[in-house]
């Protein structure tokens, strides 16, 4: 009776499967249902919230010193960024002026987060492309950073360090030491990144034209960061509307115009070398002073809405506050920019095989927890 | 003939730069001193800490036993958590006055998120962090723990 089984025409079915909640190389428990047509995808339907705290929420019933050690936990690997976000709202919304210390540590210190986070993510890039080896010279220099972080900090992943009016403790009398010897090392060592893997003819076979996108779609989906750069889309908050002490540092903005993920690729590598040179230029010149100017106990912020950007590693975080007076916000909302890039994942992998999915997926270098929140 | 000679170039383009990435693995297999990975559990006895390294909050008592938490509260006000219960009784002093003194200071580790801001708070420097951080437990009781010593007092001059 063999020849009365029908073998269904693969090219003409769509079957949709699942891709997660609990996948590598989703990085997080994020669950993609894609249809498929064969090996070819014809839509990547995202679904959010497996790890959703309710964040947003959490902050209405928290005084905006507390709120600090919350943000931490949205994107783990921009940390400092994200407290700065707040930290600069708050001190906006008070019309604090920080000292000129508190600028140039924080300038350092998220400088020296974004390196890290774009090592971790070259690793995992390399790792979702089927190289074991970069995930092992990633993590080995991204170590260097987390031991300045840990001997000034006192946590090497999520750190809390600011507060607002300034930091939580004063820099550790090692930190310019060990820093001018990273920079040292990673100047040597980052070559080595593009021999391991930027010109490996594998990774240039799988990156090169994969996931298209062009500047007007990456405006119109709000893909910012790396992401956004790689098409074309000058969207550096540090550049457009500097905060810290990015205004009196020299720094090219790292924009590439093919719009695949080869590009992003390379964004994210040369922003690795941008973040050295902002960080040479300062670590010599540490103001002195205090490291935080005095502040209530309680902070009240006044009755209003108050919004402040900045550039975390993946793209432009922001935080929107609306305060009634008290001491906790009414509202707090975070625009978070792994949410944006993910939403254009769709356009981005439509027709290419699910093997780019996973290419696709790893330039996007999305964080679960600061999707979800 | 132009095709032949595309596919020979680009297959010998394709073999250098698979022979770079080798190299730079290769040169580490001959040089196994450059390798920085540590044997955690055990080199445990030569691990040293940072002095900040947050590992989990105790409270520092002097050889006379005796701490310097007022029992103030103002900790338990500051945590975001509610990790810290201060647990508190009244005295009352040789010259008749009624104070507060510390009698349990409960932390809970499990719920505790290391932001830092109980340390930063607090008015007599009575909490620290140490930098314990083996914390593995069998039962989540057993982070609950009581920072104060048994009979510790407040240390003279600290109120
Ligand atoms: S530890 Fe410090 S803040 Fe907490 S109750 Fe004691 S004195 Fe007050
Ligand atoms: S570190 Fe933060 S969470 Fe932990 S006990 Fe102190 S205030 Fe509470």
């Amino acid at each position: 009776m063999a020849e009365e089984i029908i073998i269904p025409e693969a090219d003409n079915q769509e079957i949709s499967i699942n891709m997660g909640p609990q996948h590598p190389s989703t990085h997080g428990v994020l669950r993609l249902v894609l249809s498929l047509k064969g090996e070819m995808v014809q839509k990547v339907e995202p679904h959010c919230g497996y790890i959703h705290r309710g964040i947003e929420k959490m902050t209405e019933s928290m005084t905006y010193q507390q709120i600090i050690h919350l943000t931490d936990r949205l994107d783990y690997l921009s940390a400092h960024m994200n407290n700065a976000a707040v930290c600069l709202a708050v001190e906006k919304a008070l019309d604090i002026e920080v000292p000129e210390r508190v600028k140039v540590i924080r300038t350092i210190m998220d400088e020296l987060a974004r390196i890290a986070s774009h090592q971790l993510w070259w690793c995992s890039f390399g790792m979702d492309l089927g190289g074991l080896t970069c995930f092992f010279y990633g993590l080995r220099d991204r170590e260097k950073i987390l031991d300045i972080f840990e001997e000034t900090t006192g946590s090497r992943l999520i750190q809390s360090f600011y507060c607002p009016g300034g930091l939580m403790a004063d820099l550790n009398p090692n930190f310019q030491k060990k820093v001018k010897d990273f920079i040292v090392y990673f100047r040597k060592i980052l070559p080595e990144y593009d021999e391991l893997l930027s010109g490996n003819i594998i990774m240039m076979e799988r990156a090169k034209g994969i996931g298209k996108m062009s500047k007007e779609d990456a405006i119109s989906y709000g893909m910012t960061g790396p992401s956004g750069r790689g098409s074309g889309f000058s969207c550096d908050v540090r550049k457009h509307h500097p905060y810290h002490a990015y205004d009196k540092v020299k720094f090219n903005e790292v924009l590439r115009t093919e719009g695949d993920t080869y590009s992003r690729y390379m964004v994210r590598i040369d922003e690795m070398r941008e973040s050295m040179n902002i960080i040479e230029q300062l670590i010599d010149n540490i103001p002195a002073g205090d490291f935080a100017v005095k502040m209530k106990p309680i902070i009240k912020l006044p009755e209003g809405e108050y919004y402040q950007r900045v550039e975390a590693a993946r793209g432009e975080f922001g935080v929107y506050i609306i305060s009634k007076g008290e001491k906790n916000p009414y509202r707090m909302k975070f625009r978070s920019p792994n949410f944006c890039n993910l939403s254009a994942l769709d356009t981005l992998t439509r027709g290419h095989k699910i093997a780019d999915l996973v290419a696709i997926g790893g330039s996007l270098d999305y964080v679960i927890p600061d999707i979800d929140r | 003939m132009r095709e032949i000679f595309n596919y020979f170039k680009s297959i010998f383009f394709a073999l250098k730069s698979l022979w770079t990435g080798m190299k730079v693995t290769g040169a580490y297999f001959f040089k196994p001193w450059k390798i920085v990975t540590q044997q955690y559990p055990e080199n445990r006895k030569k691990l040293k800490m940072y002095e900040r390294t947050k590992g989990e909050l105790v409270m520092p008592h002097n050889d006379k036993n005796e701490h310097q938490c007022t029992a103030c509260g103002i900790c338990q006000i500051n945590c975001p958590n509610g990790t810290i219960e201060v647990k508190s009784v009244t005295v009352e002093t040789a010259d008749g006055k009624k104070k507060k003194a510390l009698n349990k200071y409960i932390y809970n580790l499990g719920m505790c998120t290391f932001c830092g801001l109980c340390v930063k708070t607090c008015p007599s420097d009575a909490i620290v962090f140490s930098n314990k951080f083996e914390h593995a437990v069998f039962n989540k009781e057993k982070l609950v723990k009581t920072l104060n010593k048994e009979g510790s007092t407040l240390k003279k001059g600290a109120e």
